[in-house]
């Protein structure tokens, strides 16, 4: 019997628009699941089907091996067992800091104020806020009592829908490793909804990507990365080299060079996906490198994404190579690049559409 | 971020078949006052609203709304201007005072002004009572425009080379236009409905002359019509400001702490200003709580009642206020509470519809809904014609839309989110009613009870018709003795009145801001 999340052939729609279409997937117990998606990808909707919120047309959710929803029988949400750590928190207003923590224990714990101080020290919160009204918290600190409160009655899962979007870039990267940790530290199984792709790769154990209501990949971190399954997923999930080449006996001619493939079976004409930080510059030639003239570069401050154009045969290619900022080549000079690691290609000839949040 | 689908989808037969009663309620005078309308015939009609009665209501009535939507416009924007935007010393002080005349009945400031000089018993005496009385109304909404107006915009108006006075002219003055507008509309209003300081100023409107053709015997027909034609003026102001409010709304989008807006220094008009507002206060303030004060100390030989105020007269009328006060109170709740649930859950045509007509029933006079209630119990519902249930029921249709505006408010503070935070934790429906929604709303609702309650108590209208024959309130004591011109008489229950009024309003406005004291008066 499986321990976690199991979900399968989940459909749901509003009126006559489907929201989520044939999702399933499972949750091994003890990680967190991301899944990614653009505004109106379905996520929301996804989280608050698997907590009870709303009915799903079609599909079985399963946890533990107990059935959540399954056709006409629906568990309600508060006998799921399930955390839910809403988008702004959602903290009680008419309740303290070690109120809202206890708010889902039975009467006598309440009183005892049981767990609040294990659970403050979980958060990295100082014990003093326990006495506190939530409205003199941070958004920050707010969204760390509501992960307190749903982890004060032992969940069987946690949900967090977009906890870290109402917050400024500082507070975003600090709360999101005090909340990281906090799941680490109490042994949570969690899913996490979030349209920002650093958050989702960064915390994520395996990570979903949510398209139009489907689920378009669900994989670890660095294999969704490296070897998407679509153009389209590649260049949603961050910069992308695209160039056409021909794959033969594991490895891909293009105007890059010969390149290891990471699928070996691959024949024919291809197109081929480098991610920026594999290509790297060199002012000489070197082995396997190709000759490439600078175009220009985007300065970022830790990193810089700077453009080539790459010459082969008759055509000319535009490249692009992710460097440390402090000594970028000029616009004009010759320089010499090589891959490393192996790439990904992909069958579909067309050119890739799919930008950033087109999904809708 | 996502528009939140209200969470339960359709709104239960129950709740439907309640909120449909409550409006069905709400509007039965309405329909009754129309139907004795049109039962008069063409004719009979015809000859009673074309006649010079109707033409001289209409000018009396128009002539006064349009000075003292002048005078209420002019005085309310300069006072809430002094008060928020310049260096006037002691704002805090003068800002509580300005909204003080909101605690005192108009038909007690009327009294006092009219046992000042019998001289005041004419227009102007009529629109001194009527500033005096409802200028906050355009004060509160213009100054929170003033305090909630973007600084930057003045900055960027003067670095192009505006002087201050083409500042005010074209910067602030269209960014105040909502507020306004929309405060002079509820003057309007206000006056339209108004029966008692008219009465006691012997100042005729159309209020005045339904009481005077009920009071006359005339046929049910010929108040109905002069009825109808305050009710057509009523909606017209109703809908107005419900445009304009509706405006309103896209000036405040804008989120997070603002600056505070500069202020001009006074410099030489420091002492005039000051001078100004004291006046001002002791015309508003001063006068109304003087009157009573000066006629409490003249028992006797001022006092020509027919029977002088004793303790147990006065004791016993503050009670049946009281009482009345608060099965009001109660039953406006109990109607109130569904229609509120709908609004702030639910969504749809039926939902709006049905909340507006709710809304709609605050444009209904006092006089009118009296009227209404008197001719339908008299012919159809005979037991109930001059019983308490009736008075109660009147107060019910009277301050429905006042107690919905806060109960809507309280509700929307138990959000969705905040519910399901409560569900995910295990608590069923029930119980997340008990320990989130209920204690979250509650003081909300309360302070809708408690508004009801000030506006019951303060009411004359209704219960000068439809008080059962013995029962005497404040307001009916206060009216009796001052139409004989006893104000020594009058003076202990207007003094009772003042207070309650005055105490319950500070309460309500210390714990819930000035806004609530407002919505309180705005219905009455």
């Amino acid at each position: 019997m499986n321990q976690g999340l199991e979900i399968l052939g989940l459909a749901k729609s509003y009126g006559a628009t489907p929201v989520l279409r044939e999702i399933s997937f499972t949750v091994p117990p003890g990680g967190l699941t991301a899944i990614l998606g653009a505004s109106g990808s379905g996520k929301t909707t996804l989280l608050r089907l698997i907590a009870g919120f709303e009915t799903p047309d079609a599909g079985t959710i399963r946890l533990a091996g107990t059935e959540l929803a399954s056709g006409a029988k629906i568990l309600p949400p508060e006998r799921r067992a399930i955390g839910y750590v809403a988008q702004e928190g959602a903290l009680f207003p008419h309740l303290n800091v070690a109120g809202n923590i206890t708010f889902g224990l039975p009467r006598a714990e309440r009183r005892a104020r049981h767990r609040v101080a294990e659970l403050l020290r979980l958060l990295d919160l100082p014990q003093s806020f326990a006495d506190r009204a939530p409205q003199e918290l941070s958004g920050g600190q707010q969204q760390r009592v509501a992960l307190a409160r749903a982890l004060a009655p032992n969940p069987r899962l946690v949900l967090l829908d977009e906890p870290f979007s109402a917050l400024d870039a500082g507070l975003r990267a600090e709360t999101r490793l005090a909340v990281a940790a906090a799941l680490q530290a109490a042994g949570a199984t969690a899913i996490l909804v979030t349209h920002d792709q650093e958050e989702a790769l960064s915390m994520g154990s395996q990570v979903g990507v949510l398209q139009a209501g489907r689920l378009a990949q669900i994989s670890p971190p660095e294999r969704l990365y490296r070897q998407p399954a679509s153009a389209a997923l590649a260049n949603f999930l961050g910069e992308a080299v695209f160039l056409p080449g021909i794959a033969a006996a594991g490895r891909v001619d293009c105007a890059l060079g010969t390149l290891s493939l990471a699928d070996r079976h691959m024949q024919g004409s291809v197109q081929v996906m480098v991610r920026p930080e594999q290509i790297k510059v060199f002012a000489q030639a070197r082995e396997a490198s190709v000759a490439a003239r600078v175009r220009g570069a985007e300065f970022y401050g830790h990193d810089a994404l700077v453009r080539f154009a790459v010459r082969a045969g008759e055509r000319e290619s535009d490249v692009t190579a992710r460097m440390f900022s402090h000594a970028l080549p000029r616009p004009g000079e010759q320089v010499w690049l090589q891959v490393e690691g192996d790439v990904t290609a992909f069958t579909a000839s067309a050119a890739p559409a799919f930008e950033g949040d087109a999904s809708r | 971020m996502r528009a939140r689908r209200p969470s339960a989808g359709r709104p239960s037969a129950g709740l439907l078949a309640a909120c449909c009663a409550a409006s069905g309620f709400v509007l039965l005078p309405l329909g009754v006052t129309v139907w004795n309308a049109a039962h008069a015939g063409a004719a009979v009609a015809a000859a009673l609203l074309w006649r010079p009665l109707t033409g001289f209501l209409l000018l009396n009535t128009m002539r006064l709304i349009a000075c003292a939507v002048l005078s209420t416009g002019l005085l309310g924007t300069a006072l809430a201007w002094a008060v928020e935007r310049t260096d006037l010393p002691g704002k805090r002080r003068w800002a509580i005072l300005a909204v003080v005349p909101l605690a005192i009945p108009p038909f007690i400031t009327s009294y006092a002004w009219v046992s000042l000089s019998p001289a005041l018993e004419n227009f102007w005496g009529a629109l001194l009572v009527v500033t005096v009385a409802y200028y906050p109304l355009v004060y509160l909404p213009v100054a929170a425009a003033l305090r909630e107006m973007d600084p930057a915009l003045e900055e960027t108006a003067r670095s192009l080379g505006l002087s201050p006075t083409n500042m005010f002219v074209r910067i602030i003055l269209p960014q105040l236009r909502p507020a306004l507008l929309g405060g002079v509309l509820l003057v309007a209003l206000d006056v339209l409905v108004e029966f008692g300081a008219f009465a006691l100023l012997r100042f005729r409107t159309f209020t005045t002359a339904i009481y005077g053709a009920y009071r006359a015997g005339f046929s049910g027909a010929e108040p109905a019509l002069l009825a109808m034609v305050l009710l057509v003026l009523c909606i017209a102001c109703l809908t107005a400001e419900f445009f304009v409010r509706g405006r309103a709304r896209y000036g405040r989008l804008g989120r997070g702490a603002r600056r505070r807006a500069q202020n001009y220094p006074l410099g030489r008009w420091r002492f005039p200003v000051q001078a100004a507002f004291l006046a001002w206060t002791t015309l508003t303030i001063g006068v109304p709580l003087g009157m009573i004060l000066y006629w409490l100390a003249q028992p006797g030989d001022a006092a020509t009642a027919p029977v002088a105020a004793s303790f147990a007269a006065v004791a016993g009328a503050a009670w049946s206020s009281v009482y009345l006060g608060a099965a009001g109170a109660a039953l406006t709740m109990a109607l109130a509470l569904p229609l509120g649930v709908l609004a702030a859950r639910y969504d749809g045509r039926l939902v709006t519809a049905l909340e507006r007509s709710a809304y709609l029933a605050q444009s209904i006079p006092g006089i009118v809904v009296a009227l209404a209630l008197v001719s339908l119990t008299v012919h159809a519902l005979r037991p109930l014609y001059e019983s308490t249930t009736l008075l109660v029921a009147a107060y019910a249709v009277l301050f429905l839309p006042l107690a919905l505006v806060s109960v809507r408010a309280a509700l929307t503070q138990a959000q969705p989110a905040l519910e399901e935070a409560g569900r995910s934790l295990g608590l069923g429906r029930a119980a997340v009613l008990m320990r989130i929604s209920l204690p979250l709303a509650a003081p909300g609702l309360g302070a809708a009870a408690a508004l009801v309650f000030i506006a019951v108590t303060t009411e004359l209208t209704a219960t000068l018709l439809l008080a059962p024959i013995g029962t005497q309130t404040l307001a009916t004591q206060i009216w009796a003795d001052t139409s004989t011109l006893a104000f020594a008489a009058a003076a202990p229950y207007a003094a009772v009145m003042a207070v309650m009024s005055m105490a319950a309003s500070w309460l309500l406005a210390g714990r819930f801001g000035a806004a609530s004291v407002f919505a309180a008066v705005r219905t009455v």
